[in-house]
C-alpha cells in the first residue's frame, strides 16, 4: 500500500491574492490592519455599556422607559451596520486568468504597433464614452486587467475595487460598491447615536444636578464625564463626515474622485455617472440592487492544477495553455508601488482643491487613493 | 473528474452530446473575451460585436441573440425600480438581517443567467465545438469563449496561432 497523501480540500479564500484576511472559512474578508477597528468598537460599546449603566437607570424612572429602548435599537443597528461594512467584500474584481491577462497584451502590443527599443512604450490607456464623456480606463499591472470605470486598486489590501470610495482603517476594509451603503448608514447611524447619547447625558446630569448638586452627580456617576467627552469629539467628526458623504452621494461621485478632482474644477457637471438629480442619485446609491460578490471565497478549488509529470492520456488543455503563456507571453515587469510615487501623490492630494469640512482633517488618513505604476509612468514622460 | 468522463466516455461513446466529454475529448485551441461595453454606465453589459475567431464557427445572429439575453437579464438583475426600493427599504429596516433568509433579486437573476447558459452551451455551442464561461466566474469583466478542436483533426489550423507557436519552438 503506497503511503496516501491526506489532501484536504481547500476553499477558493485560502489561495486568493492580495492582501485581506479572511475568517469563518472565508465568510468574512477585511483589510490585514485590524488594530484600529477593535478600537472603534471599543470606544462605542464601552461609551453605550457606560450609558447603559449610569443614565438610562435614572432616565427611564424619571422621564420615559422608552428612552434606553431607543438607545438600544440604535446601538444595535450600528454595531450591525458597522460588522456589515468590515466583514463585507467591498467589490473586489478577480486578478485576470492568464489566458485572460495574455490576450489583453495582444490587444494592447496590436494597438500601440512597434515601439522602437530604448523608448518608454506609451502608457496602457483604454478610452470608452459614457454618457457622450469620455473616460479614460487604466491598465492595472497588479491585477492585469483594464480597471471598469470607478474602480481603483487598494495599495493597503492590493486589490482592485469596483466603485472604490476609500480604504477606511476604522472599519479595518474598502469601502467600495458593495458596502458602501452600509458605511453610509455606520456614519448616519452612529452620528445619531452619539447625539442621543451625549444630549441625554446633559439631560440627566441638569436633572441631577437639580436634586443633588452638579458635584455630587459627578460623583455617583463617573461615567458621564469619560461619555460627554468621547461624544463631543466623535461628534464632530461623525457628523461632518456624515454630510461629507451626503455631499457625495447627491452628486453620485466616490470620495476618491473628489479627492482626485475628476468631475470638479473644470470638469464641473459633466459627471457622466449622475442622473443630474440629487433624489435619483440618493436612490440609486441607498437603494440600488444589492451586488454579489464575484469572488467566490468559499467555493471549493479544482484539483486540476498539472504539472508536465501528472498529464497522461488525454492532453490536459490547462497544461497547453500553460504551456502557451510561458513561450508567447511578454515579460510585463510587475510594478509594485513605487515608493517614489508616494510623494508625489501626497503633492497632488494638497494641491488638489478640495471643499472638505475642516473637521475631517482631525481624522487619521481615512482615504488612501490607489498609487498606480501607470501615475508614475505618466509623471516621468 | 476523471471518473466522471471516463463513465461519460462508456456510455457516449463519439459525439459531443455532453459538456464534460467535450472537455476531455477535444484540446483547447483557443479563448476569444466578450468586453465590457460602458457606453451607456457602469451597468453590465457586454459588447456584441462578433470577434473575428468566432466567425468559421458560429452565426452571427446566434452568437448576438445570446449576448443579447444576457444583457437583458444584467439589466433586470440591475434595474432601479419600484422592487429594488422595495426590497432595499425593507432590508435596511431589518438592519439588513433580512438577506440571511432571502434571496436578492441579483441572485435569483444570477441563478437564471448560469442556467441560460447552460442551455446554450449544450445546444448551440457545445456541437460546434464552443464554451461559454459565465462572466461572474471572471469577476463579471468579460464573456470567456474557449473554442475547442476536434482531437481527430490534427494539424488544423484555425484559430490556433497561440498553439502553433508554441509548437514551432
Amino acid at each position: 500500500m503506497s503511503a496516501v497523501m491526506i489532501t484536504r480540500k481547500l476553499r477558493k479564500w485560502e489561495k486568493l491574492p492580495g492582501k485581506n484576511t479572511f475568517c469563518c472559512d472565508g465568510r468574512v474578508m477585511m483589510a490585514r490592519q485590524k488594530g484600529i477597528f477593535y478600537l472603534t468598537l471599543f470606544l462605542i460599546i464601552g461609551t453605550c455599556s457606560l450609558f447603559f449603566a449610569f443614565e438610562c437607570p435614572y432616565l427611564a424612572v424619571h422621564l420615559s422607559p422608552a428612552i434606553p429602548v431607543f438607545a438600544v435599537l440604535l446601538f444595535l443597528f450600528v454595531i450591525a451596520m458597522l460588522l456589515r461594512t468590515s466583514f463585507s467584500d467591498p467589490g473586489v474584481l478577480p486578478r485576470a486568468l492568464p489566458e485572460e491577462a495574455n490576450f489583453i497584451e495582444m490587444e494592447i502590443e496590436a494597438a500601440n504597433g512597434s515601439v522602437p527599443s530604448g523608448q518608454r512604450p506609451p502608457p496602457r490607456i483604454r478610452n470608452v464614452q459614457i454618457n457622450n464623456q469620455i473616460v479614460k480606463l487604466k491598465y492595472c499591472y497588479t491585477c492585469k486587467i483594464f480597471r471598469p470605470p470607478r474602480a481603483s486598486h487598494c495599495s493597503i489590501c492590493d486589490n482592485c475595487v469596483d466603485r472604490f470610495d476609500h480604504h477606511c482603517p476604522w472599519v479595518g476594509n474598502c469601502v467600495g460598491k458593495r458596502n458602501y451603503r452600509y458605511f453610509y448608514l455606520f456614519t448616519l447611524t452612529l452620528s445619531l447615536l452619539t447625539i442621543y447619547i451625549f444630549a441625554f447625558n446633559i439631560v440627566h446630569v441638569v436633572m441631577r444636578s437639580v436634586d443633588q448638586g452638579f458635584l455630587s452627580t459627578l460623583k455617583e456617576t463617573p461615567g458621564t464625564v469619560l461619555e460627554v467627552l468621547v461624544c463631543f469629539f466623535t461628534l464632530w467628526s461623525m457628523v461632518g463626515l456624515t454630510g461629507f458623504h451626503t455631499y457625495l452621494i447627491s452628486l453620485n461621485q466616490t470620495t476618491n474622485e473628489d479627492i482626485k478632482g475628476s468631475w470638479s474644477g473644470k470638469n464641473r457637471g459633466q459627471n457622466p455617472y449622475s442622473h443630474k438629480n440629487i433624489v435619483k442619485n440618493c436612490c440609486e446609491v441607498l437603494c440600488g440592487p444589492t451586488y454579489p460578490s464575484v469572488l467566490d471565497r468559499r467555493g471549493l478549488m479544482q484539483e486540476d492544477s498539472p504539472t508536465a509529470a501528472n498529464s497522461e492520456g488525454p492532453c490536459s488543455f490547462d497544461n497547453l495553455v500553460a504551456q502557451t503563456v510561458k513561450t508567447t507571453a511578454p515579460l510585463i515587469p510587475n510594478e509594485h508601488t513605487p515608493d517614489d510615487v508616494k510623494p508625489s501623490i501626497a503633492a497632488e492630494k494638497s494641491s488638489a482643491p478640495k471643499d472638505d469640512p475642516p473637521l475631517a482633517a482631525k481624522l487619521p488618513p481615512l482615504a488612501s487613493p490607489e498609487t498606480d505604476a501607470e501615475t508614475s509612468i505618466v509623471k516621468n514622460q | 473528474m476523471d471518473i466522471r468522463c471516463f463513465t461519460v466516455l462508456i456510455f457516449c461513446p463519439t459525439q459531443f452530446h455532453n459538456l464534460q466529454e467535450l472537455r476531455h475529448s477535444a484540446s483547447l485551441a483557443n479563448k476569444v473575451f466578450i468586453q465590457r461595453d460602458y457606453s451607456e454606465g457602469t451597468t453590465c453589459r457586454f459588447q456584441t460585436k462578433f470577434p473575428s475567431e468566432l466567425e468559421s464557427r458560429i452565426e452571427l445572429t446566434l452568437f448576438e441573440e445570446t449576448v443579447k439575453t444576457l444583457n437583458n437579464f444584467y439589466a433586470e438583475a440591475e434595474k432601479i425600480g419600484g422592487q429594488s426600493y422595495l426590497e432595499g427599504c425593507l432590508a435596511c429596516a431589518t438592519a439588513y438581517l433580512i438577506f440571511l433568509c432571502m434571496e436578492t433579486r441579483y441572485e435569483k437573476v444570477l441563478k437564471k443567467i448560469a442556467k441560460y447558459i447552460q442551455e446554450q452551451n449544450e445546444k448551440i455551442y457545445a456541437p460546434r465545438g464552443l464554451l461559454i464561461t459565465d462572466p461572474i466566474e471572471r469577476g463579471m469583466r468579460v464573456i470567456e469563449i474557449s473554442i475547442y478542436e476536434d482531437r481527430g483533426s490534427s494539424g488544423s489550423s484555425s484559430g490556433s496561432s497561440s498553439v502553433s507557436g508554441s509548437t514551432a519552438r
